[in-house]
């Protein structure tokens, strides 16, 4: 166990370097030049020379490898540069959004969980009936609604039946819990439906195949009831896909984060994505990508962490 | 359906009186089913799978349903237990009576009380049939804390208890182990101990040693006999395997297509069967104590299709004494105490069956022994390297070890040995899909493992393979046609014109019909499948042919037909078989030599007729000693000697003798050094100190 974590944790480094070198090429194909965009952004007359100075101040006028090499260099002292636009360091700019974001993305798994365990569940038990036909009927909605839309639509039913929107502007969960929850619980709601959708079916189709191993017609000859065999037999061996599936859509979730954050405006992670490359601010979108691509691993480091402890198959080593 | 009912009411008052009088059969009978019938809805129709079955089953008794698949067995258990699917399958009439109750009326929740309290069931996969995400101990005590209301400390001391009865050794940290961490043999054990925890009074074991080697089989098998005797337990074995009906059972019940058609005691059945079916059934069985002379009496055809199955006698279609009056359905009669048959012809199936001359004993005279020898492997070894952790050291499997065997053309060479002893391996080396670590494989003079790739092209051609599943082996995307026309188009054997016209030949010549060409693999049975897959292994005309288990997957009756197709060829096309098997019965009837494997060595190796008659090596003895004979005079005459113990790790293998750990005849000596090759007679080659 401690060999494979160690050997995991080893296998990061080469992947985020990967990670790094893509994107930061990748980035720099794209069109728009962020000191054009901060100083000519309002149509204001500014000077070729001011634009360049401002350049050889942000450094954007050395060579490519130049750059690259700077780059590569801050990372090996977890420096992840300046922002281009607003001069604050990325990690910085980063970290202060955190908070808000991992909170709705937490909300939003949470979420997903809780509607997709017992509904895949119940959807498998009663397969083909009246209550299976719906639960599937809404996981197909889930999945072909997309969650920005689903946001507005939130915001309009709040509106019009309630004539009340949340307050925006974040405030800590533990200063004030009911004005938090009451502003973040609709974004994580319209990136969790999605999220609950594709969990539930996995759910469903994972139990009805568990359903017909042979196990469970032992655990049947046995004599166990019904509702033991759901809780003791079945429910382990079905939540290996499942919790495949939760572990992969934490990906989607960012990325629905990075709309929803918009509609409901606020100033997470995704938003300040969505801002960076619109400024072409180069620094900040790598340290972004880079951040996102720790996320990603990391959750999937804990997936196969949850699989071997739900399967005693899986040995990690 | 009521002209079914009737027949089956007749056996009721045929069979039970006659029942009644035989010997041990004198106290009540703990089941009785009683015209019971069995049908499932599917999208092509309904299909009857059960019809009409009647029998019983008394306390202490060991009664045995046979039959191949798809003849209701396996559904006619779970009916018992109330375990069908409930959305498809339909139980429209009859009775199972189980100590006083009607089980068919009981509630759900009345039902779960009494299984596995009073009916227990087994499974034919112990791979599958355990949970693998819950440790054995849970898995034993569940049935002891629903049923008995025991507490954990209570019912963890009766799993040991259970866990010591079935014959597993250090029982108490067993039980904190998973499923996976068992062998299968092991894992049998464990089932037949959650079987027997609440002391049932019936135990229902579906094919429960059919995924298990032969000496694994004997162990589980006598294990249960024993159990049965000692706890009266009666036990319902349902099996195809003929033999172990023949070694263990006290009755048997044959069914063919959903219905019962012959019923009695072992010794009766088999010593005088009387159904048309059973007589061709017990015909096709190679048997261990014959040797090649004859040909495999066969039953022509396949079973029926449940969905449209024939009017009158089921059996009809394909027998060779049908008369007009089969067009109804044959009544249960009693020809003696105890015994009973579905046919119209009973009385005369006997004085019919010995007016055509018995099959052709063909002169199969070992006219290969003059041939060249075709096939020369010598010291050949494949080593497979694993390793483990990141700093690891690597280790070696070592599959193959140092094996010398030869081939003449013309001949069978028979390859036998349990699960992992690497003879599907060697066969990999013969083709070459594997390269050797050691040795030689010469094919025709030539060293296979010196050729390059583009030499072996020329090679493959004249070397084919049969493999053992056919419905895995076969592309279901193409057609029939397609599949067997491959090869010739890889290798461009013939002009395209001439392919097609060579596929309908090759169609004719493994038994099937030119139009089926076009079919898809899917739309044919499991016979069907495995003559297309040599109809493809003969596209290009080769000369030797490798069959890994290629009779394995079939049912008995479709088994003979194929080695009698394999055995024909080999005369006709003077083919050349590596014929791989765990099947004793089988290689002895088919191969000419026969090459006894263990964990990668080869401990014997003799002509057939001399292995079988006289084997030397201690292990080819136990191997024989375990695999039963389909007749119960001499089974039950048979001492019986089953060597304990299971196959040792390839990754450890024992020092010396690789199998001293199991060997009844083993001393110090054999822990020394690994034992040498002796001839001990003409051509019998043995590698063991102390034959």
């Amino acid at each position: 166990m401690v060999w494979f974590l160690i050997r995991r944790l080893l296998l990061v480094i080469p992947t985020l370097i990967g990670v790094a070198v893509a994107v930061f090429f990748l980035i720099r194909v794209m069109p728009g030049d962020v000191v054009v965009v901060k100083l000519r952004a309002d149509g204001a007359a500014v000077s070729e020379e001011t634009i360049q100075a401002e350049r050889r101040r942000l450094g954007l006028d050395k060579p490519l490898y130049q750059q690259f090499a700077d780059y590569m260099v801050g990372l090996t002292r977890l420096d992840l540069g300046k922002s281009l636009w607003t001069g604050d360091s990325v990690a910085r700019e980063i970290a202060i959004r955190i908070p808000v974001s991992f909170q709705i993305a937490l909300m939003a798994t949470i979420i997903a969980v809780l509607i997709a365990l017992p509904l895949g569940t119940i959807s498998a038990l009663y397969r083909d009936t009246w209550i299976d036909h719906s639960v599937r009927v809404l996981a197909v909605s889930g999945l072909a609604i997309p969650s920005f839309w689903l946001g507005m639509l939130i915001i309009l039913a709040l509106l019009s039946l309630f004539n009340w929107l949340p307050k925006i502007g974040y405030v800590s969960i533990f200063e004030d819990p009911l004005t938090n929850l009451s502003a973040l619980i609709w974004p994580a709601i319209s990136v969790g439906y999605r999220y609950a959708a594709v969990s539930t079916r996995m759910m469903r189709s994972a139990l009805l195949e568990v359903m017909r191993e042979d196990y469970i017609r032992t655990a049947r000859a046995k004599g166990v009831w019904t509702s033991l065999i759901m809780r003791r037999h079945a429910l382990r061996n079905a939540l290996l896909p499942v919790v495949t599936v939760i572990g992969l859509e934490f990906a989607f979730l960012i990325g629905g984060l990075v709309v929803t954050e918009q509609v409901f405006n606020i100033n997470g992670i995704g938003k300040l994505f969505v801002d960076a490359t619109a400024r072409g601010d180069f620094n900040l979108i790598q340290g972004l990508v880079l951040f996102i691509a720790t996320i990603f691993i990391f959750v999937n480091l804990l997936v196969d962490i949850l699989y071997a402890w739900l399967d005693p198959r899986i040995r990690l080593s | 359906m009521k002209n079914e009912v009737v027949p089956s009411l007749g056996n009721r008052a045929f069979a039970e009186p006659a029942a009644a009088a035989v010997a041990g059969r004198l106290l009540p009978p703990v089941l009785e089913i009683d015209d019971l019938h069995v049908q499932f809805s599917t999208s092509h129709g309904t299909v009857r799978a059960v019809e009409g079955l009647s029998y019983s089953v008394h306390p202490g008794e060991m009664v045995a349903i046979v039959g191949e698949s798809g003849s209701g067995k396996s559904v006619s258990a779970l009916a018992v237990m109330r375990l069908l699917p409930p959305g498809t399958a339909r139980i429209p009439a009859g009775r199972v009576r189980f100590d006083g109750k009607e089980l068919l009326q009981l509630s759900e929740e009345e039902m779960r009380r009494i299984r596995g309290r009073e009916i227990a069931m087994i499974f034919q996969e112990p791979m599958t049939s355990l949970n693998p995400v819950l440790r054995i101990g849970l898995q034993i005590m569940e049935p002891l804390t629903i049923h008995l209301n025991m507490d954990e400390r209570a019912a963890r001391a009766r799993a040991i208890e259970l866990l010591t009865l079935v014959g597993i050794t250090d029982p108490d940290s067993r039980l904190d182990q998973y499923p996976h961490q068992l062998s299968g043999g092991m894992r049998q054990r464990v089932m037949i101990a959650i079987g027997l925890a609440c002391n049932p009074k019936l135990l229902i074991a579906d094919e429960p040693t059919t995924a298990l080697d032969v000496t694994i089989q004997a162990q589980i098998l006598e294990l249960m006999k024993d159990l049965s005797r000692r706890l009266g337990i009666a036990v319902i074995i349902i099996t195809h395997n003929l033999g172990i009906v023949a070694r263990y059972a006290d009755r048997v019940n044959v069914m063919y297509a959903a219905r019962l058609a012959e019923s009695g005691t072992a010794e009766r059945v088999f010593s005088r069967p009387l159904h048309p079916y059973a007589r061709g059934l017990l015909a096709a069985v190679p048997r261990l104590d014959r040797g090649r002379s004859a040909k495999l009496a066969t039953i022509e055809g396949a079973p029926p299709n449940l969905l449209a199955p024939p009017e009158g006698c089921r059996f009809r279609p394909r027998c060779k004494f049908a008369i007009d009056k089969c067009h109804e359905v044959p009544p249960f009669v009693a020809v003696e105490p105890g015994h009973v048959v579905s046919c119209h012809r009973a009385s005369e199936v006997e004085e019919l069956d010995r007016l055509p001359g018995q099959a052709a004993t063909a002169a199969r005279a070992a006219k290969a022994n003059g041939a060249d020898v075709i096939l020369d492997i010598k010291h050949a070894s494949k080593f497979f390297p694993i390793r483990s952790g990141l700093f690891g050291r690597q280790r070696m499997i070592r599959a193959v070890n140092d094996v010398t065997l030869d081939a003449r053309r013309g001949e069978t060479l028979g390859l036998v040995g349990e699960s992992g002893c690497g003879k599907s391996t060697l066969g990999r080396l013969v083709l070459r899909l594997d390269d050797p670590t050691a040795g030689e494989i010469r094919f025709e003079n030539v060293d296979l493992a010196r050729l390059k790739r583009s030499q072996m092209v020329a090679v493959r051609k004249r070397m084919q393979v049969i493999f053992q599943d056919p419905y895995s082996s076969l592309n279901p995307r193409m057609t029939v046609g397609q599949i067997i026309a491959e090869p010739m188009r890889v290798h461009e054997v013939l002009p395209k014109p001439q392919v097609a016209g060579r596929v309908a030949e090759l169609l004719q010549l493994v038994g099937l019909f030119p139009y089926m060409a076009l079919r898809y693999p899917h739309e044919l049975s499991g016979g069907q499948r495995q003559r297309v897959g040599i109809a493809r292994a003969l596209a290009v005309n080769p000369n030797v042919i490798v069959c890994d288990e290629a009779v394995s997957a079939l049912d008995v009756s479709i088994q003979g037909q194929v080695i009698n197709l394999l055995e024909d060829l080999q005369h006709k096309l003077g083919l050349t078989y590596l014929f791989i098997a765990h099947d004793l019965a089988v290689v002895r009837h088919i191969s000419s030599k026969v090459a006894v494997m263990y964990l990668g060595r080869i401990v014997e190796y003799a002509p057939a007729d001399t292995l079988f008659s006289s084997p030397k090596h201690p292990y080819t003895q136990a191997l024989l000693a375990a695999a039963p004979i389909p007749d119960p005079v001499i089974e039950r005459a048979r001492p019986r000697r089953i060597i304990s113990g299971e196959l040792p790790s390839p990754l450890k293998p024992p020092v010396g003798c690789v199998f001293h750990p199991r060997c009844p005849l083993a001393t110090e000596d054999c822990k020394k050094a690994v034992p040498a090759t002796r001839e001990l007679g003409p051509s019998h080659m043995v590698a063991c100190i102390h034959a």
